[in-house]
């Protein structure tokens, strides 16, 4: 089963800002009523989007300008709270390939990059710079390069980090562990078995 | 060289290190429930996949049980489906259930730590944020997504990057009033919603020897609203003996061999932590949130900050968005703040010891006119000794409605759910918002001593006046 490298991701981006944006904001758990994860993509950011009676409330993702965006923008903290994976889940469905933000969540980085949907970190002036491009030309290409660590849109270049075993895993192609557990699993029932607790 | 729990459970429980210099983690005890799960063994059988360790994953449904009907089918015909499918693939995969036929559902942590599940010295995953709860008893225990609870069914395993440790160490008494809930309140006040990130937080000090389990949970429980993935307690004589006779608890002569492998595993003297915190237990009050994540808390007789009062631009807005969302007044006190609901319940303050504790004050009172207030206990198994005790008969008969066992209103995604921009006082973790069912609902976040002052007054209210509490 072999895994995209990712590299970089390459496309429009939009700025949804704000601190501590939470999981539930991201995808209400209303919508986690379902067995697969198709379909959350409609309901990504549903409560902020949305007024009651399903028409648009004021939205950058509701925005004609920004509609194709595939790398989101935010701020600090991003993904708390609930370890739904729905939440990357439905931004992934809804097409976003990344998220540059000021921070994230422990939790929602790793569900994050688990789907190969890279989590980077970048400075809030750098970010308001990204923003500001494409806020003046929303159709500006934005890339993200995590194998030299940066951002470059509009003829400009900033710095990003992110967690080394996550880029690790995400330029390499193994950013799903899976192949790599099934295999060290023997092992994992050999340290089980010196577990009082974990023999049958 | 002295160890902390953390360093000793990870490093017993280390198969390797991955390629990308992650750790293959050796996963002791999984818990699964209805709403992570479903995609996780669709998963597996797409990959043709077998459950490593049956024995080693139990389940049960909580987040979507109607807690006000509990034959099948459920009147939410999507609801019902999962947990049909949640008990479908129990079956063929090998799992334990505790359905609600068995006597002992309820929220996934409660049943661990009621059923003695939850060992000290392990480690503990399960596809829920506040699977942190279950650190109160010394195991290493956090919250996965989906395709992480897919790694753990196909090969009792995960991949997961080491945390830092921080010791937060509250020293001296509490005041009379003041309880768990507050202390962790007060706690991702001062540290922030996003402090702990990259750490397991170990809780220590007077006052956390002295408290019992349930308290102990309590905090855990909401270790992940201030960052950190784990918290836990260093294990003790409070720990063996609330999981003595147990049922999953070790019997006999392997009891006390297994006592003293919980002793050994408790942080060393000595040991070298990547940070310390120190609070003074007295500085600690009653404390309720007025915003909308749980860090947002001011003490009861506290005020609604004032934007033009932030020390810098961020927190200026983030105060105005809160109170644009929460539609409360800047520099008003929160007291007084008029309530249309009250929760009491989930894995925060679902506990037999919240309800007793409840159960003592509103002997005799009446939940205000106008005011819905629902009482959830955690698990069957609370509801059961409630009931022996006379306890439900309180709530009922003080205006409450006493439910079925389930996470109910924390987040709503049953039909225990706020209407419109109704106010809740709730004894649960999370204030976001729209977390309670109403994209426009509004939570305060405080005890079960609170939410019950609130509950008969009708507005926030401190409970110490309320209720006359001189000691806890």
């Amino acid at each position: 089963m072999a895994l995209e490298k990712i590299t970089r991701v390459a496309g429009r981006a939009v700025n949804v800002p704000g601190n501590d944006i939470d999981t539930d904001r991201i995808i209400p758990a209303r919508f986690m009523k379902c067995v697969t994860f198709d379909g959350l993509g409609e309901f990504l950011f549903y409560d902020v989007r949305k007024n009651a009676d399903g028409t648009d409330k004021p939205h950058p993702l509701n925005e004609a300008r920004f509609k194709g965006a595939t790398i989101l923008l935010s701020g600090m903290n991003f993904g708390c709270g609930s370890s739904r994976e729905h939440a990357p889940q439905a931004l992934q469905k809804y097409g976003f390939r990344a998220v540059v933000a000021e921070g994230f969540a422990e939790i929602f980085l790793g569900n994050s990059t688990t789907l190969g949907m890279p989590c980077v970190t970048a400075s809030r002036e750098d970010i308001a710079l990204i923003s500001a491009a494409v806020e003046k030309d929303p159709k500006a290409e934005v890339v993200i390069d995590l194998v030299g660590k940066t951002v470059s849109f509009s003829g400009q270049t900033v710095r990003i980090s992110l967690r080394e075993s996550a880029r690790d895993a995400l330029v390499n192609g193994r950013w799903d562990p899976i192949g790599e557990l099934i295999e060290g699993a023997p092992r994992g029932v050999e340290v089980a078995n010196n577990l009082q607790y974990m023999r049958a | 060289m002295p160890k902390t729990l953390f360093e000793k459970v990870w490093d017993a429980h280390a198969v390797r290190t991955l390629a990308n210099g992650q750790t293959q983690l050796l996963i002791g005890t999984h818990l699964i429930h209805e709403v992570t799960s479903p995609q996780a063994f669709g998963m597996m059988r797409d990959l043709g996949l077998k459950v490593a360790m049956p024995h080693r994953t139990f389940a049960t449904v909580d987040h979507i049980v109607p807690t006000d009907q509990v034959s099948e089918p459920y009147a939410d015909p999507l609801a019902d489906a999962m947990i049909k499918e949640l008990r479908r693939s129990c079956q063929e995969f090998g799992i334990t259930f505790f359905d609600r036929s068995t006597g002992k559902q309820g929220i996934v942590h409660i049943v661990g730590p009621e059923q003695g599940i939850t060992q000290p010295g392990t480690t503990i995953a399960c596809g829920d944020s506040h699977t942190s709860t279950h650190g109160a008893f010394g195991a290493i225990a956090f919250g996965i997504g989906t395709t992480q609870i897919r790694d753990v069914l196909a090969t009792q395993t995960m991949a997961l990057g080491r945390l830092k440790v921080r010791r937060i160490e509250v020293n001296g008494k509490l005041k009379p009033g003041v309880y768990a809930k507050d202390v962790i309140l007060h706690i991702i006040a001062a540290l922030g919603v996003n402090g702990g990130t990259g750490y397991a937080y170990e809780y220590a000090g007077e006052v956390f020897d002295r408290f019992s389990m349930e308290e102990r949970m309590t905090v855990c429980n909401m270790s992940i609203e201030g960052g950190a993935r784990a918290g836990y307690v260093n294990p003790d004589e409070t720990t063996f003996s609330y999981l003595k006779g147990r049922p999953y608890a070790p019997k006999g002569a392997a009891w006390s061999e297994a006592v003293e492998r919980w002793r050994a595993v408790a942080s060393d003297p000595g040991c070298i932590y990547d940070d310390v915190v120190k609070i003074n237990a007295a500085d600690i009050a009653p404390t309720v949130t007025w915003g909308i994540n749980p860090g947002q808390g001011v003490p009861i007789t506290g005020t609604i900050p004032d934007p033009q009062k932030a020390t810098s631009a961020d927190e200026r807005s983030s105060i105005e968005e809160a109170l644009a969302y929460m539609k409360l007044k800047p520099g008003a006190p929160i007291k007084g703040t008029k309530i249309d609901v009250a929760f009491l319940g989930s894995c925060t303050n679902g506990r037999l010891s919240d309800f007793k504790e409840v159960a003592r004050f509103i002997k005799g009172r009446r939940v205000a006119p106008g005011v819905k207030a629902i009482a959830v206990p955690g698990s069957q198994g609370v509801g059961l000794i409630c009931a022996e005790l006379g306890i439900d008969k309180i709530f009922r008969d003080a205006g409450f409605e006493w439910r079925a066992a389930g996470c109910s209103m924390c987040l709503a995604m049953n039909p225990d759910k706020l209407v419109g921009d109704q106010l809740c006082a709730s004894s649960s973790n999370r204030n976001f918002k729209g977390r309670q069912g109403s994209p426009t609902g509004r939570t305060l976040l405080m005890s079960p001593i609170m939410v019950a002052a609130a509950a008969v007054t009708g507005s926030v209210a401190d409970a110490r006046e309320v209720f006359g509490v001189t000691a806890n």
